[in-house]
């Protein structure tokens, strides 16, 4: 993997994979407004860098946890839209048999954790991960996703602490979007950047441009083989922006118009588009390529999903124990 | 008096302000609140009070334990935080402080100090999946030294919510998703309308006295929250059958009012009691075996509880549907008891 990443051929499966994220969000957001979908949704507009980026650093046996907002860092480590679209339709084909709905998406078979929609609770979690990769001798590497705002709650000191001490082979990403739900992180904490508070448990913390793919990406290539070799674990903080509302029903009245603008001006896909334009072994064909292949994706999964069975009402009391 | 129509959400904004402004060792604290163009809590509760109030509304991180650690330490020091917490199902971040600290401190200094503290805490199942749908009720029930009250109505929610301020023990206040307004921007899937006429001037609801929703005379349902609206509609369900029910809001769960449950029962002679949580340890089970304690010679029937089932909430509509109980089930356990006898 590492000695092909930057290959022409690298970049469009990035780029691919954002812009699947993208369409597959804005394609949700569109059911959800028809009023055809149930539920609630945090969706990924604006942070599809952060996701893409970790993940191509991930090999498949690899393991994340995920949040409250999780179908970019499901997309990205490998599910299929197919089986997530169908899950939020509630369907009995979905990931999780519509048990889940989109707070607990995942599959572990595909190194994805069912979310955790309880904000830090992931994160324990992603520990507990690695010290069964280590304990077990296994050079596997867990990854936990969180928002800025669950740095703040005591699981994220408790799992750091915990990975600290242990040096378990574990990478704690925050995609710091600068607001948790309507709260600006200023308001919230005092330091500057997110990736200071590593030095409280004697790791390494890094701030990296969250709208970067490839920046994104040796970031976390780095933090992923230090893990994998024994080196202990890393605080990864990406800056990012999210530009869609925090939930289904947010009217965003607490984001300025200045820097929406920006954050808008500055999303990813159009970012990596234009760099891979200029570098010039991509041309326009292959990404308009790329964005069609999504598209028949995208609608084939909400075809699929809309025709796929519902579970039977008394498949509730299905799945409790083994 | 002049009356206004109000939603749950609406009045207890209103409630909130008036005690702030009655008592200014009254302050919220709780997240996404007091922030300019932000949500006013998780359901708009406390909307725009930052206007009015400013630094007493204090917006705090992401940290549940944190903030009723924090809201129990001023209490101790004579202020009176109203908490709040975005779904009751965080209260679980939030338990050592509530169950090792706010429930004992006043026990363990041998009644020396006085926790007046509320917190506020919505419940309900509600498309959201496992982790934003638990009804808190029952883990709280058996825990000595938090008061627990459940308004159903807009009166009731804005009457209790002053009570729990004025109480001056640690009270917890259980709203429901689905009933904090069902048009503008609350309306939910399933939101029921529990507005009401809410009067001009100060009001309150006493803690631990129920009320009685619709009288009747042949069987007795106990429900709170959304599910005292389902026992209603049952209630209509089963007159038209000419059977004459009874339905009981208690309103409150910690004290309960044994003595108006006792007396409907002493008149009907059963019970169906209504959770939205599941069936396993839940109030049903506290209210039938203190009538198997205490009214064994007036029940003419077993007591009947309509729950959920024993599992976590499910997310996909039919699943969820077939969870939480419906008018219809619970007029079927009523039938099923005029049936026994
Ligand atoms: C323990 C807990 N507290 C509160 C919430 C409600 N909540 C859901 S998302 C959210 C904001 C999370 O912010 P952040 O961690 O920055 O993630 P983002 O939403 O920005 O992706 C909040 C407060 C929750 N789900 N869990
Ligand atoms: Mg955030």
């Amino acid at each position: 993997m590492t000695k092909q990443a930057r290959d022409p051929a690298w970049q469009l499966k990035q780029y691919r994979t954002m812009v699947l994220i993208r369409q597959f969000e804005e394609r949700v957001k569109y059911l959800f407004l028809e009023g055809v979908m149930p539920g609630t949704i945090h969706q990924y507009q604006g942070q599809e860098a952060c996701a893409v980026g970790v993940c191509a650093a991930l090999d498949a046996h690899d393991v994340i946890t995920s949040t409250h907002r999780p179908h970019g860092h499901c997309i990205a480590k490998g599910l299929d839209v197919g089986s997530m679209m169908a899950e939020l339709f509630g369907k009995a084909t979905g990931c999780c048999k519509g048990k889940g709905g989109s707070m607990h998406m995942g599959d572990l078979s595909k190194g994805i954790v069912p979310a955790v929609a309880i904000v830090g609770g992931g994160l324990p979690i992603a520990t507990g991960i690695a010290l069964s990769f280590k304990m077990n001798k296994e050079k596997r590497v867990a990854v936990a996703f969180m928002g800025d705002g669950a740095t703040n709650e005591g699981a994220f000191h408790e799992a750091l602490n915990m990975a600290s001490v242990w040096d378990l082979p574990a990478v704690f990403v925050v995609e710091n979007n600068m607001y948790g739900a309507s709260t600006p992180v200023k308001m919230v904490m005092k330091v500057e950047h997110i990736a200071q508070r590593a030095s409280a448990y004697g790791i390494e913390g890094r701030t990296v441009d969250g709208n970067d793919v490839e920046a994104v990406f040796d970031a976390a290539r780095e933090a992923v083989e230090k893990a994998r070799s024994g080196g202990g674990p890393t605080l990864l903080e990406l800056e990012t922006y999210r530009i869609t509302g925090h939930s289904r029903r947010d009217p965003c009245l607490y984001q300025p118009e200045e820097e929406r603008k920006r954050a808008v001006a500055n999303e990813p896909i159009g970012r990596y588009a234009k760099k891979l334009l200029a570098e010039g072994r991509l041309g326009e064909k292959d990404l308009e390529a790329a964005r069609e292949s999504v598209k028949a994706e995208v609608e084939a999964a909400v075809e699929k999903a809309q025709r796929d069975p519902l579970p039977r009402p008394e498949d509730a009391l299905e799945d409790m124990w083994v | 008096m002049n009356a206004r129509h109000l939603g749950i959400a609406e009045a207890l904004r209103e409630g909130i302000a008036e005690e702030m402004r009655r008592d200014a060792r009254v302050f919220c604290i709780g997240e996404d609140i007091g922030i300019p163009g932000g949500w006013g809590g998780a359901f708009t509760v406390t909307l725009g009070l930052e206007k009015e109030f400013g630094e007493r509304l204090v917006n705090t991180p992401i940290s549940e334990a944190g903030l009723t650690g924090a809201a129990l330490g001023a209490a101790l020091m004579g202020m009176r935080p109203i908490a709040d917490v975005q779904y009751a199902d965080f209260l679980f971040c939030a338990m050592d402080q509530m169950a090792n600290q706010v429930a004992k401190m006043r026990y363990m200094s041998g009644g020396r100090l006085q926790v007046a503290m509320v917190m506020r805490a919505p419940v309900g199942v509600t498309g959201r999946g496992s982790q934003h749908a638990q009804m808190m009720e029952p883990y709280f029930l058996p825990l000595p030294g938090i008061k627990i009250v459940c308004p159903s109505t807009a009166y009731d929610a804005k009457g209790l919510l002053k009570s729990a301020v004025r109480d001056g023990n640690p009270v917890l206040m259980f709203e429901h998703k689905l009933l904090y307004g069902s048009k503008g921007p609350r309306t939910e899937t399933g939101a029921i309308d529990a507005s009401s006429d809410i009067p001009e001037g100060d009001y309150t609801v006493p803690i631990g006295k129920g009320v009685i929703r619709r009288a009747g005379s042949e069987v007795t349902i106990i429900a709170t929250l959304l599910m005292a609206h389902r026992a209603q509609e049952a209630a209509l369900i089963l007159e038209r059958e000419g059977i004459s029910a009874e339905v009981i809001d208690p309103r409150s769960l910690v004290p309960f009012d044994w003595e108006l449950v006792k007396e409907s029962v002493a008149k009907t002679g059963r019970v169906v009691t209504v959770e939205e949580s599941p069936r396993r340890g839940g109030l049903g089970a506290e209210i039938a075996a203190t009538l198997v304690e205490d009214m064994i010679d007036f029940l003419v029937a077993p007591v009947k509880r309509v729950a959920a089932p024993d599992t976590p909430a499910p997310f996909s509509p039919p699943m969820e549907k077939f969870y939480i109980p419906d008018a219809e089930r619970i007029a079927q356990a009523a039938r099923d008891l005029m049936e026994i006898s």
